[in-house]
């Protein structure tokens, strides 16, 4: 019969359309900004560096290493080292960004910047609503916009931040170890000699 | 893809491309379908001769969203062409980032662990179907549908999509494969999740179905318009739903057995009219088809390791040599051919995007028929324009 599978289609719709009243899952639109839903535990939006302690520039755990600088694909972080030292997370003495820029109009939240890290120093933020009124400087987050604490990052994602918080750990009682051993092996070699010079800066 | 697979007493009278004479006394019409028109998915145009309804003649123009991503690629490392990938075409980003990884591991002869192969082909099958599910609900968004039948097909995208997104992190840019696996591991939670999608496809497309198979204006819009023949189809280098609507039984799944789709039952479903309802009858076998394979990698997915241990993130400096990868994307056969002359970044990279290749034919298929059906036409190659243009 012609129109049959006009009208199979139109039950199909009507039968859609009631069941929008009735049915929860066929209501499937959220009315954004009064209603969220919560992000997932792995979204990633822009980069954030992490920073332990309560002091952002002391705890800030990236050593100016640049390998994210270098790997970026859009090539949007820009990043100046330190001239002097520094103790990083682990203990030892290390160089700092003076300046760690992110182009966050450029950056296309891919991720290989927190893949390369070794220092587990930049980890993905979920915040999203950036809107700013500002083009370029607003845009163009500095070392400070950009520190967030390591709290914040257990916040977001907790999983992932427990993983790299035991590796730390890890890292850092191996380091203690190795240490202890080389002063130790440093006072039997010759106590006659001075201990090399330690933080330079700060 | 052989003569036998092509009916050849249907090739009767189709042995070389119709000429269309303008007849009546008037001029010819030019128009400019583009860039920025309803039909065109995006910044492309079309330029058409018409006389009256007729198309006469049909120039297709694009390059507006060229974003040179094989140069750029040329200058940066393997890993960083990755991201890039996802946004040729951005409605199957998981089946570029598979090609490409592919050609790599071809490159550098690098294994993939058995567990990351059934996740690459869960996350590809399930990639298909939001691809065909929307393809099929623009096409029939041209048809003048407006918007019923794409919103059913993105309430079901919306659904693979949140899979993607709390496994990748991310929508549509998932940016998840990586040269010997793959980057996080799924979860027991993840797959639940997946089977549970996967459960409630077949009645999604049944319902798809009961609203579009058997409709009278869908059936007398797109029967026997838009005709594409299979000699012309294999000449032309047309691959995936295309080619099988053209009734050549050519699916790359099949035929090359890359990853581990030979462990798969699935059929491939063809056209014998070669028409636009036959390009959507396929698309929607094709669905279902997928969902049997899904179904089964679901069930055999084992443990283990999701990267090849030996895979290097950084530093990563392949021996001289040359390697073509390709798969069967959703939208046809999608290939990557890289050249490495022993440096961080390829020497040459070269795509090999279906998108463009199936629009090659657009004229073929488009002359002597009426403007409207033009549009539909152009529905029904499926084409995204970041991969056209790239």
């Amino acid at each position: 019969m012609l129109g049959e599978g006009i009208l199979k289609g139109m039950a199909e719709t009507a039968r859609n359309f009631a069941g929008s009243f009735v049915s929860k899952e066929r209501l499937t639109t959220v009315e954004y900004p009064e209603q969220r839903i919560a992000p997932v535990e792995n979204a990633r939006v822009f980069p954030f560096l992490v920073y332990d302690t309560e002091n952002w520039e002391a705890g800030m755990r990236c050593v100016a290493c640049q390998i994210c600088e270098k790997e970026c694909p859009p090539k949007c972080i820009y990043i100046e080292k330190s001239k002097d030292k520094k103790p990083d997370a682990v203990g030892k003495q290390q160089f700092y960004p003076t300046r760690f820029d992110i182009d966050i109009s450029v950056c296309m939240s891919c991720q290989i910047c927190v893949e390369v890290c070794p220092f587990e120093a930049i980890k993905m933020d979920t915040e999203f609503e950036l809107a700013t009124d500002d083009r370029f400087g607003g845009l163009l987050l500095d070392r400070r916009q950009l520190s967030k604490s390591n709290e914040y990052y257990h916040q977001i994602h907790p999983t992932e931040a427990a993983n790299v918080d035991a590796r730390l750990a890890a890292e850092k009682v191996k380091a203690d170890a190795k240490a202890t051993a080389a002063t130790v092996a440093s006072a039997v070699k010759g106590a006659e000699r001075p201990a090399p010079p330690t933080g330079a800066g700060d | 893809m052989t003569a036998s697979t092509i009916n050849s007493e249907k090739l009767e009278g189709w042995n070389r491309p119709p000429v269309i004479e303008p007849d009546g006394e008037g001029e010819l019409l030019e128009v400019a379908m583009g860039p920025h028109h309803p039909s065109t998915h995006g910044v492309f145009r079309m330029d058409v001769a018409l006389d009256g309804e007729r198309v006469i003649r049909l120039k297709p123009v694009f390059g507006y969203l060229h974003r040179n991503h094989e140069k750029i690629a040329e200058g940066a490392s393997y890993l960083a062409s990755m991201p890039y990938t996802d946004r040729l075409d951005y409605f199957c980003s998981l089946t570029n980032n598979w090609a490409y990884a592919l050609a790599v591991e071809k490159l550098v002869g690098q294994e993939v662990p058995e567990r990351a192969e059934y996740i690459r082909v869960i996350l590809a099958e399930l990639t298909r179907i939001q691809n065909h599910a929307s393809a099929i609900g623009f096409l029939i968004q041209e048809m003048g549908a407006s918007g019923t039948p794409l919103m059913y097909a993105f309430k079901e995208r919306e659904k693979i999509l949140d899979l993607f997104e709390s496994l990748t992190g991310s929508r549509m840019m998932c940016n998840y494969m990586r040269f010997g696996g793959c980057r996080v591991d799924v979860s027991a939670a993840w797959l639940d999740a997946a089977r549970k999608v996967v459960a409630g496809l077949p009645s999604f497309i049944d319902e798809f179905e009961n609203l579009l198979s058997g409709n009278e204006i869908l059936m007398a819009r797109c029967q026997g318009i838009g005709i594409l023949r299979p000699d012309l189809a294999v000449n032309a280098g047309v691959t995936g739903p295309m080619l099988r609507g053209s009734g050549v039984n050519y699916d790359i799944r099949k035929v090359d057995h890359y990853g581990i789709y030979d462990r798969f039952k699935f059929r491939v479903p063809l056209g014998d009219h070669w028409d636009v309802y036959d390009r959507y009858m396929v698309r929607v076998l094709e669905m279902r088809e997928s969902i049997t394979i899904l179904n089964q990698a679901l069930k055999e997915i084992p443990g283990g390791p999701i990267m090849d241990p030996k895979a290097k993130i950084r530093g990563f400096r392949p021996k001289p040599g040359e390697a073509y990868g390709r798969i069967e994307a959703p939208k046809g056969e999608l290939g990557f051919y890289l050249i490495s002359d022993g440096g961080p970044n390829p020497y040459r990279y070269r795509v090999r995007p279906p998108s463009l290749i199936n629009l090659t034919v657009l004229e073929d298929m488009c002359l002597g028929s009426n403007v409207a059906d033009v549009v539909l036409i152009f529905g029904s190659v499926d084409i995204v324009l970041g991969e056209v243009d790239r």
